[in-house]
């Protein structure tokens, strides 16, 4: 008779939450009872209020409990989990469960499922179907095929791959380079990171995709140093692929070379910004360069470069496997396909979606977050990271496009949607944006590096009641310098926290009364 | 007179054929491809205001100043770093562009000194002038804000001051010093608001790795980089652009003036040989223009053991005439001659030589060239046909290899090695053959890919197995070696190159560098596309110099690297105008041009031209000179701005030379080293007092300008004219151009050279019929001598060996702060970096004979030893030492030997035997150096007058 076999997360979020305390309550229960029991470490299901979700296999499939604690495992085994009891934790069978059951998993699709380590498994899940294809395919026709899903830019700036793509792999040059960002800093984000730790091999399979598409010999993933678990999964899978063949010398017995190597960031959220981010994979420091050249034609070490976020580059192995239509048929006008939303802050269900483009953020919040935790009415939502815009209730009717959102002046970012209830000060989160900025800010260009200092203070002033009329209109001027003045988008895209606070809340703005100058 | 204004077109020019036509402010515009619409605005006149931009530093984008609008395109993109597109249509000013740019000069000058009449830059400061050109009328964050006001200063460097209050964080000095000089000493430390400019670890500009260029002084747009002379004195109010009298690199300058007095010295962008970049020396150690020790009243003395005696110009002048007369009457008319200086101007040399040869009457000439040079001439000339190097500096930026043979150029041609080093960091590959490991070896964004560290004195084996490499493994040009070289030649050089002796395996044993290496770096040098060669004095300062340099001459011309751009041979001169020198006729056996004295129809052209006969016999070199000196049958000398007792070889046989004399006269600024033996000391003029040319190493003519009246009262060519008279000689010069047209008329490489032609244009010799603009690049499409030349290379080994006395190998160099033999730096700032002289030595050889770091050593050679400090460093191999030779308390050339090279007697001061022992501090001369030195110094006291 085979072993019981146990899946329990080493995703940075169920360990922070406690998983390996509870694997090592279960290794001490089984040696207890006599029992051998198989665990397989697997990434996360994305459902955060049950991590430490663990999941038994069991003759009707895997059944999951949580949240678990080390405490509950004793109990656990005497109810009998190892055959998928009843339980007040026994959650049932993952893909049952309503907020897991309502996504369309594409790019996550063995995240949570598999062995994160295994590249059989991996194999086993459709794993490197897209290369194989891809192989048959050729450059162009990879490139071609990446146009054709539409798939675009999953970092933030929506920006078409395949056009990406194109530019890198007409650019002439002895070397070229794949540089996968994965500095996730966004506030509420963790989509990369889940994938990384999760499905490794996604990401290793898209890289040497794209370097097969642009004729790139090398990839550089830039991972941030604030996720050490993702940097370990990332550095053993790589190994792994490399004596798999995978990378190295003609992988997979094509004529392709393709390594690829880690380099780790050292704290800076401007890092995220992609050259800013070449600078410091370079070894410099990270300072955003002007653009152009763009990174496609002068990126790392002045190559043609292609800078893709991770998930972008790992929806391209399913998009080549299951074909570029499969994925274009999802979607809502221009932006096709699957986005990963992240739903974090004060939010019931928090934890990461992936479904096609074109939900509201009314269902997004409502329906998926079950509304705030605290059960207190939803005041405002964050979508798109610190530098995205604040939407009230008012535009909750809002779909989740890229052009949708920029028409009301938001954006969705990196897909990251963090929820405030009405206790929210929204004048000092207009302040937060701006000390964000002069914290993150590299320094290069003027309206970033001195504009968010002041930005902080004149709100601090507006705040108070100081000149107040003189200093809304310095704020409104101050934004508009930072948003057509800023060299990137960290400088370019702090007016929209700031301005959709204004906006939408007014009268957080206003505590103090006004003053006879005013 | 005014200011000399350049204009700063705000990004590099673009290099592209390919011309582009667009729209800025409904003008039509067409520029080349790749350049900024920045740029191409300046070319209608209109300025796009900017503050990070900077036309000697790529385009960085961070002030945002400059942005304008693209019909059809989103945003406002910042002019400096968006290349110009076909057709496209740009608007620089509207109220939108305009309000943006008012309110980001609202946030720097809300985080600036508002001391704007008190500020060192007042008057000249582009955050000012922008704050005008936007129309900032008011500051509304007001300034209580977070900011920098209360940063502190640092004055670490004796030359500028870093203010971080007043610093705007546009990254242009940051930019500057890694772009322009190559240094990356300076970076942006912080982040965000913090962001601040700092000098190594944020450890002040002195202790950083800063090499005080001045490149981030003269790039900063405000007050936060400034010279301490311009916030001393003010702004200053008019300039004129001269030529440095450093190194052979020759760089232009602006000498910005207030009145008589220098300001500052400001590198002249458009000076073909800097293209407006600098270092330490020329840059900012021209104070010794004024220090005390200068002698500004000609001196006599009837003994040198007595004091010096102040007297008029007269008084002096006739003394020499009378002297010189008297010992040609009584010894001869050979018993004197004269020195030529390569310090000084090519009509200064000029009109020295002509001195000796038209009054003297004889051709007792010769020049410091002898001490550093020579070999070139005389290696160059024989194989190509001319004594000069054949590039211009420019060339090197075509480079794709660059082979550096004994030449140390980040420390002694600076400039020159900023542009070679912006070179190599776009991709070009690097040998470097030299004992030591110099910076070129390995520095920031700097990798030689082959380092050769040859034994001292082992150049010719090392170039002969070069060559060896290149012809035995088949790598040779074929096609260029049949079109332009002398086949004969050829064919006999190749037979004795591919000797057996002559390979890599074989001359390792006594280069001690593995053959694999030589190889390696002979295919690189080969193969590897266009491919010049730079040397230096490592290479000329040998028994075989001259071999030397024929060796590298060969391996141009079987590489085809002679006559293009990117390649040749090219001597880095070690003097401002030794070039000008040996050009002017300096050597005792050549007239002006390299023709030889016995040339008739030459020496009719002169005798006509000077209505005088001469003396078709070449005369004495100066090592001659002096060892005729110790025979008694040579008595008076007139020496030029040239310090031979401290310079040259072999300082106790100089010394006995010049005691045995009885006229010494040296003109000089300061009492040198050689003014302790002389009778009459003539006050020389600096190069700021006088009019000329000074010629480089790329042959260019470079005008000196006076700033300012002499000091002295006479320009140097002025008193040698004064002697002349006063020996009964009629010359009427009125001004230097007339003896350039002299020399033009008697020169035919110099036959279209004019100061009127050079005020209009920069002019590389020949100039002539057939190249009426000057000649950057020599010997395209065939040599000069006609066919390319090969001389048979053979090394020979020098007399001076190593043995069980004397183990080790001393070589010489330079440092950067520091030129020659001091006389000027030494009384400059530039002490800070190198206030002694101290002795390189492997930590090996350091622990074999107990020596630590800083310890006292006594370095003895056969000729003599001296006492120095030790630094223990692996940039010397074991079994070689180095040290510099720029105090006269250390004095080096005690240690060298007289050998010399065979064929010009240039000293070989590049390889001395030596032995290295602790010591407890100075060596017996030394201690009493201090109190001779005084001695024969003394000027005595005359009662003031009433």
């Amino acid at each position: 008779m085979s072993r019981p076999r146990i899946y329990i997360p080493w995703d940075a979020g169920a360990l922070a939450l406690g998983a390996s305390a509870v694997e090592r309550a279960i290794i001490a229960a089984e040696r207890r009872r006599g029992i051998e029991v198989e665990i397989v470490r697997t990434g996360s299901r994305g459902l955060f209020w049950l991590e430490p979700m663990i999941e038994i296999e069991t003759t009707a499939g895997r059944i999951a409990y949580g949240p678990v604690t080390p405490e509950d495992v004793e109990p656990l085994f005497a109810i009998g989990w190892l055959d998928g009891r009843p339980d007040r934790l026994r959650i049932g069978p993952p893909e049952e469960v309503p907020f897991l059951k309502r996504q369309t998993r594409f790019t996550f699709a063995r995240c949570g499922v598999i062995d994160r380590q295994s590249l059989a498994d991996y194999r086993a899940h459709g794993g490197l179907l897209g290369l194989a294809r891809a192989l048959s395919l050729g450059p162009a026709g990879i490139v071609e095929e990446v146009t054709r899903s539409g798939l675009r830019g999953r970092g933030g700036a929506g920006f078409p791959t395949g056009i990406k793509w194109k530019t890198t792999a007409d650019a002439q040059a002895a070397r070229k380079y794949i540089v996968c960002n994965a500095d996730e800093g966004d506030s509420g984000t963790y989509a990369d990171r889940m994938l990384m730790e999760g499905d490794p091999f996604c990401l290793i399979e898209g890289m040497a995709i794209a370097g097969i598409a642009v004729g790139a010999t090398k990839g550089f993933v830039y991972i941030r140093s604030e996720y050490p678990h993702a940097i370990r999964t990332m550095d053993r899978a790589i190994a792994t692929a490399r004596a798999e063949n995978l990378l190295g010398r003609a992988i997979a017995g094509s004529t392709h070379d393709f390594d690829i190597e880690i380099r780790v960031g050292a704290g800076a959220y401007v890092c995220g910004e992609e050259t800013a981010l070449l600078d410091s994979l370079e070894g410099k420091r990270g300072q955003v360069r002007a653009k152009p050249p763009l990174p496609a034609h002068k990126g790392a070490f002045g190559q043609p470069t292609v800078v893709n976020n991770v998930i972008s580059l790992a929806s391209v192995p399913a998009i080549l496997a299951d074909g570029a239509d499969a994925y274009r048929d999802l979607g809502y006008g221009r932006s096709r396909g699957t986005m990963p939303i992240q739903l974090a802050g004060n939010v019931k269900h928090r934890g990461l979606f992936e479904a096609a483009f074109g939900l509201t953020l009314g269902d997004i919040v409502d329906e998926i977050g079950g509304g705030t935790a605290t059960g207190r009415p939803v005041r405002a939502v964050q979508v798109g990271g610190p530098l995205g815009a604040y939407f009230p209730r008012a535009l909750f009717d809002t779909p989740f496009d890229y052009e949708a959102f920029a028409a009301r002046n938001g954006l969705i970012g990196h897909g990251g949607v963090v929820v405030f209830d009405d206790t929210v000060d929204m004048a000092r989160q207009a302040r937060f944006a701006m000390e964000f900025c002069a914290i993150e800010s590299c320094g290069k260009c003027t309206p970033c590096r001195i504009g968010s200092t002041r930005g902080v203070e004149v709100i601090d002033r507006i705040v108070k009641g100081e000149r107040r009329g003189e200093n809304l209109v310095l704020l409104q001027e101050l934004c508009e310098t930072m948003r057509f003045g800023s060299l990137c988008a960290l400088g370019g895209f702090v007016p929209f926290p700031v301005t959709s606070a204004l906006t939408h809340f007014p009268e957080d703005f206003g505590g103090a009364p006004l003053t006879a100058a005013a | 007179m005014s200011l000399v204004q350049e204009i700063d077109y705000g990004t590099p020019a673009a290099k592209s054929e390919t011309m582009v036509t667009l729209t800025i402010d409904g003008f039509t515009v067409t520029v080349p491809a790749g350049t900024s619409i920045m740029r191409a605005a300046m070319a209608v006149g209109i300025k796009v205001p900017k503050l990070c931009a900077y036309d000697m530093v790529d385009a960085f984008g961070s002030c945002r100043l400059c942005l304008v609008e693209i019909e059809g395109r989103a945003g406002t993109p910042a002019s400096c770093t968006t290349p110009v597109a076909e057709g496209i249509k740009v608007t620089t000013q509207n109220q939108r562009l305009g309000r943006i740019r008012r309110n980001v000069m609202e946030l720097y000058i809300s985080d600036h000194p508002l001391d704007c009449l008190t500020c060192s830059a007042n008057g000249n400061c582009e955050l000012q002038d922008m704050a005008g050109a936007v129309g900032l009328r008011e500051v509304r964050y007001g300034y209580a804000g977070e900011n920098h006001l209360d940063a502190e200063k640092d004055a670490s460097n004796p030359y500028f001051t870093f203010d971080p209050a007043k610093c705007i964080v546009c990254s242009r000095c940051v930019r500057a010093c890694e772009e322009v000089q190559g240094t990356f000493a300076l970076t942006i430390d912080g982040r965000g608001f913090a962001s601040h400019v700092a000098a190594g670890m944020d450890e002040g500009f002195l202790a950083s790795e800063c090499v005080s260029c001045g490149a981030c002084v003269q790039a900063c747009p405000t007050a936060t980089l400034m010279e301490k002379s311009v916030i001393e004195a003010g702004q200053p109010e008019h300039s004129v652009v001269t030529t440095c009298a450093y190194c052979g690199v020759g760089c232009s300058f602006k000498a910005e003036m207030k009145g008589d007095q220098v300001i500052r010295m400001v590198p002249y962008k458009g000076g073909s040989a800097n293209h407006g970049h600098s270092c330490v020396k020329g840059r900012f150690a021209w104070g010794y223009a004024n220090h005390p020790d200068r002698i500004l009243k000609p001196m006599l003395r009837e003994r040198i053991t007595d004091p010096w005696r102040e007297v008029t110009w007269d008084e002096a002048i006739g003394r020499v005439a009378a002297e010189f007369r008297r010992i040609q009457a009584q010894h001869g008319k050979g018993a004197i001659g004269g020195i030529t200086s390569s310090r000084c101007t090519d009509e200064e040399t000029f009109l020295v030589q002509k001195l000796v040869r038209g009054v003297f009457g004889n051709n007792n000439v010769d020049t410091c060239a002898r001490v550093c040079h020579s070999p070139t001439g005389y290696g160059l000339s024989r194989t190509f046909g001319t004594s000069a190097g054949t590039q211009d500096f420019d060339s090197v930026e075509d480079a794709d290899v660059i082979m550096v043979i004994g030449a140390n150029p980040t420390d002694a041609h600076p400039v020159f090695a900023s542009r070679m080093k912006k070179r190599l960091r776009e991709g070009a590959r690097l040998i470097v053959i030299d004992p030591r490991r110099t910076d070129l070896v390995r520095s920031p964004h700097i990798a030689a890919d082959y380092h050769l560290p040859l034994l001292p004195g082992t150049n010719v084996a090392m170039l002969n197995a070069l060559a060896h490499t290149i012809v035995t493994e088949g790598l040779v040009d074929t096609a260029y070696v049949q079109a332009r070289c002398d086949l004969d030649a050829y064919a006999e050089w190749e037979a004795f190159i591919r000797r057996p002796e002559n390979s890599p395996e074989t001359v390792s044993a006594y280069t001690q560098v593995p053959a694999d290496q030589i190889r390696a770096a002979a295919r690189l040098y080969a193969t590897g596309g266009n491919a010049g060669i730079y040397y230096g004095l490592g290479v000329t300062e040998h028994s075989q110099g001259t071999t030397a340099v024929m060796g590298m001459a060969h391996l141009a011309m079987i590489t085809g690297n002679v006559g293009k751009r990117g390649a040749g041979v090219n001597p880095l001169r070690g003097q401002n105008n030794v070039q000008g020198s040996c050009d002017m006729g300096s050597f005792p056996h050549e007239l002006s041009g390299y023709r030889h004295l016995s040339d008739t129809a030459t020496r009719e052209m002169f005798e006509h031209d000077w209505g005088v006969s001469l003396d078709p016999e070449p005369g004495l070199r100066i090592n001659n000179m002096l060892d005729a000196a110790v025979d008694g049958s040579y008595r008076g000398i007139y020496i030029q701005g040239e310090d031979i007792l401290q310079s040259d070889p072999d300082t106790h046989h100089v010394a006995a030379g010049l005691a045995a004399m009885e006229c010494v006269v040296v003109q000089d600024l300061f009492l040198n080293e050689t003014a302790r033996y002389a009778h009459v000391f003539l006050p020389g003029s600096t190069f700021l007092e006088k009019d000329g040319t000074f010629i480089n190493a790329e042959r260019r003519i470079g005008m000196v300008r006076k700033v300012m009246q002499p000091r002295n009262g006479y320009a140097d060519w002025e008193i040698t004219q004064l002697i002349a008279k006063a020996m009964g000689a009629e010359w009427r010069y009125t001004h230097p151009s007339e003896v350039m047209d002299e020399i033009a008329r008697l020169t035919p490489t110099f036959a279209g050279v004019s100061f009127e032609r050079l005020e209009a244009e920069s002019l590389q010799w020949p100039v002539n019929d057939k190249a009426p603009h000057g000649t950057p690049i020599m010997h395209i499409g065939s040599f000069v001598r006609g066919k390319g030349n090969f001389l048979i290379t053979e090394y020979v080994p020098t007399d001076e060996r190593t043995g069980p006395r004397f183990p080790l190998l001393l070589t010489t160099g330079r440092i950067l702060s520091q030129y020659n033999v001091g006389a000027q730096t030494r009384r400059t700032e530039n002490v800070v970096w190198h206030g002694e002289d101290r002795l390189e030595i492997h930590p090996h050889d350091a622990e074999q004979r107990g020596i630590r770091d800083g310890d006292w050593v006594r370095l003895a050679s056969r000729a003599g030893e001296t006492s120095l400090r030790a630094k223990i460093t692996e940039r010397v191999a074991p079994g070689v030492v180095y040290t510099t030779f720029h105090h006269p308390d250390t004095q080096a050339n005690v240690i060298t030997t007289d050998y010399s090279d065979w064929a010009t007697n240039c000293p070989e001061y590049k390889v001395t035997a030596v032995q290295v022992t602790p010591s407890n501090g100075p060596s017996q001369w030394q201690e009493e150096y201090e109190a001779l030195s005084r001695e024969t110094r003394r000027i005595a006291q005359v009662e003031a007058a009433e």
